[in-house]
């Protein structure tokens, strides 16, 4: 019985295809499906929430490519790892999507690019930083740097814009994404030169970080790497500033939140952190980049664009251009095309994808001056 | 590591082990009185400083008069907990009611993520307390003499409580026979309920306190003190109230010191701690000031 029904449907699909030549797969008609998952509960809410909005936004813009309406596919992953994978699951056996859209946080993409990898569908993260991420995959790309990258960019900024000789590490043991990127920061300023007089720990969940700020102003250096979640980064930051610290403090993209002003009050000021090359008010703003901010503030009047959107748009046209140059929705062709993706303009700088499938751009510093978040310059790494 | 550096540690610790004190008293009071392991006293501890962030943010209250709504409050929540949880279960095993703790717990903080939601929130400091006093190169927070102060005074008047008033002379009479307490005209119930009211009112001055110091509010913000407080009472032999003080201000000096002296093992600061906790076990297994008697309050 069984045998017979898939008979039946090979027979059925050997006809469909005959009748409807040349094009032949499924992904050839109606409109393309562009499946997108993102965290839109849960703890990452705030950023899923942000990239969704870029993307429904770079999706107003060009909502046809090929001659074909594109239509998006919207699955919240609920900040967990298992919804994630299933989230995958459901657009690619499902939705049957040509390429998909996702996700903030690093650990939700690694649930989705299992899927995916099976699935043979192209993904385009957003903001997963881990380059666990698309390490051996061959349907995972992403639109942002790596941590290796941003680690060795706090690295340069510090040593040779700042002249800063001497700096320590302050790091969480227990967070894959902090160990990696204090290590990466360590290795980076000894290569320039620069010397990592110590390198404390605490683990998550600790909010006393007393003894080992009274340790750092003993030692003296000029600034403190500390790779924290904008949470206990801005206890940090209150606490250093109660003891009397001298020293710098600084964080990766973790800590760019619009929270950490709140969380840190007087004490953020002169924090500095890496981030994503864009901001409303960054300085030399590109063409791309001041088409995006007039065109997100005509959408949201009242909410300032921030990197993550920027992020979320990148990834939407990363994926019309592969298709244009691939000249067909299917899922194999637009994930060659998007290896060979070269010099795309974005708001985001120009937009190259590496061997190992990563956008390699420069790494923005922000600093706290007057309890205002200032979008100073832009790094690249050495 | 010079004179100075070390006082500064040893001020670092002492408001650290004076707030372990705080919470753990709570704790060992209802331990000490029905013998029951309340492990959603640091979620208590939680919702308390909740109330103060709303007490302070949403009604535009000054500091001190969300903090007393929020001790009243709490009070609330705390007998609330024992008539739902704990009283169906009084003549179960205690394991019974050691796992409706647990479930308690855990059934607070998820609705603390959804009713709070997940994000963490700045809480208000009064000025006065925040300000520090410079002494040399040591600065000492206000708050950092305030808390031990706190402590004592909570302590001296739990004391008070349990020594001095009718419904103490009850809950020590149910921490040796609750069957025999009853048949002498006491109502055990109300008695019991009233315990918590005490215990989650200490539980949620220790957490104004707490977010005095680590001014944040989050739905698992109670986890980890309220572990290191339990560790603290266990130290001290749980059940006795100076125990609990001695084990706290304990904890936080192994803690502050492990890292002062070993920055290179700053990681493994609680392994510092639980080794304490191993070897006092080890070597009396009834805490430091716990005594082997029926009585242990």
């Amino acid at each position: 019985m069984k045998v017979r029904t898939s008979l039946l449907a090979l027979l059925c699909a050997v006809g469909l295809c005959l009748g409807t030549a040349p094009v032949c797969s499924a992904a050839d008609q109606g409109p393309i499906k562009i499946g997108v998952f993102l965290p839109l509960t849960g703890q990452n809410a705030f950023g899923g929430q942000l990239e969704l909005d870029g993307v429904r936004l770079a999706h107003k813009e060009m909502p046809k490519v090929l001659d074909r309406e594109v239509e998006l596919v919207v699955v919240d992953n609920k900040s967990d790892k298992v919804e994630s994978g299933n989230a995958v699951k459901r657009l690619i056996e499902r939705d049957h999507v040509s390429a998909i859209i996702g996700s903030y946080g690093s650990s939700l993409a690694m649930a989705g690019g299992e899927v995916a990898e099976k699935g043979k569908t192209p993904v385009v993260g957003t903001s997963c930083t881990n380059p666990l991420v698309t390490m051996g995959k061959k349907y995972y790309f992403r639109v942002c740097y790596i941590d290796p990258w941003q680690g060795s960019a706090a690295a340069t900024y510090v040593f040779d814009n700042l002249k800063m000789k001497k700096a320590a590490v302050l790091m969480d043991m227990t967070n894959d994404y902090a160990v990696g990127l204090a290590s990466f920061f360590e290795r980076s300023f000894k290569k320039l030169g620069g010397e990592v007089v110590a390198k404390l720990k605490y683990s998550s969940g600790d909010q006393d970080f007393t003894a080992q700020l009274t340790e750092l102003i003993r030692l003296q250096p000029d600034v403190v790497f500390m790779p924290a979640y904008f949470a206990e980064g801005a206890i940090i930051m209150k606490q250093a500033r109660e003891l009397g610290a001298k020293f710098r403090l600084m964080g990766a993209d973790a800590m760019d939140n619009p929270d950490t002003v709140k969380l840190g009050g007087k004490a953020v000021e002169g924090f500095m952190h890496t981030t994503f090359p864009y901001d409303a008010k960054m300085p030399n703003m590109s063409a791309e980049a001041k088409k995006f901010t007039e065109v997100w503030y005509k959408a949201n009047p009242n909410k300032d664009p921030n990197v993550n959107a920027a992020l979320g748009y990148n990834a939407y046209y990363l994926i019309m251009d592969a298709i244009k140059r691939a000249g067909s929705a299917d899922q194999q062709a637009i994930t060659n095309a998007l290896a060979k993706t070269k010099g795309l303009a974005t708001p985001l700088g120009e937009l190259t994808i590496n061997a190992t499938h990563d956008a390699e751009m420069p790494v923005g510093i922000i600093e706290y001056r007057n309890g205002q978040r200032v979008y100073l310059t832009e790094v690249s790494p050495k | 590591m010079s004179l100075e550096m070390f006082f500064q540690h040893c001020f670092n610790a002492l408001t650290l082990g004076s707030l372990y004190a705080l919470i753990a008293i709570g704790y060992t009071m209802v331990y000490g009185v029905l013998r029951l392991i309340n492990f959603a006293h640091g979620d208590i501890l939680m919702v308390g400083a909740y109330f103060v962030f709303f007490g302070t943010f949403a009604f535009g209250w000054p500091w001190g008069v969300s903090a007393i709504v929020a001790v009243a409050g709490a009070s609330l929540l705390g007998v609330l907990v024992e008539r739902v949880a704990y009283r169906p279960l009084r003549e179960a095993p205690r394991i019974s009611a050691l796992i409706s703790a647990i479930a308690v717990s855990f059934f607070i903080e998820s609705l603390a993520v959804v009713v709070f939601t997940g994000q963490p929130r700045p809480v208000l400091q009064p000025d006065w307390l925040i300000s520090e006093w410079q002494l040399g190169n040591i600065r000492v927070l206000k708050l950092t003499a305030f808390v031990p102060v706190m402590t004592a005074v909570l302590v001296a008047g739990l004391l008070y409580i349990l020594y001095r008033t009718k419904p103490g002379l009850a809950m020590r009479a149910i921490s040796k026979d609750i069957e025999t307490t009853r048949l002498m005209g006491v109502r055990v119930d109300n008695i019991i309920a009233f315990t918590f009211a005490v215990g989650s009112a200490l539980a949620a001055a220790s957490g104004i306190m707490w977010a005095l110091r680590y001014p944040q509010v989050h739905p698992y913000m109670g986890i980890m003190p309220g572990l290191k407080a339990f560790v603290a009472a266990v130290v001290g032999g749980i059940g006795s109230v100076q125990g609990a003080v001695i084990g706290g201000v304990i904890l936080g000096f192994v803690e502050i010191m492990s890292i002062a002296f070993f920055p290179e093992l700053s990681g493994y600061r609680d392994a510092f701690a639980f080794i304490i906790l191993v070897l006092v076990l080890v070597f009396k297994p009834t805490g430091l000031l716990g005594e082997d008697l029926k009585e242990k309050i």
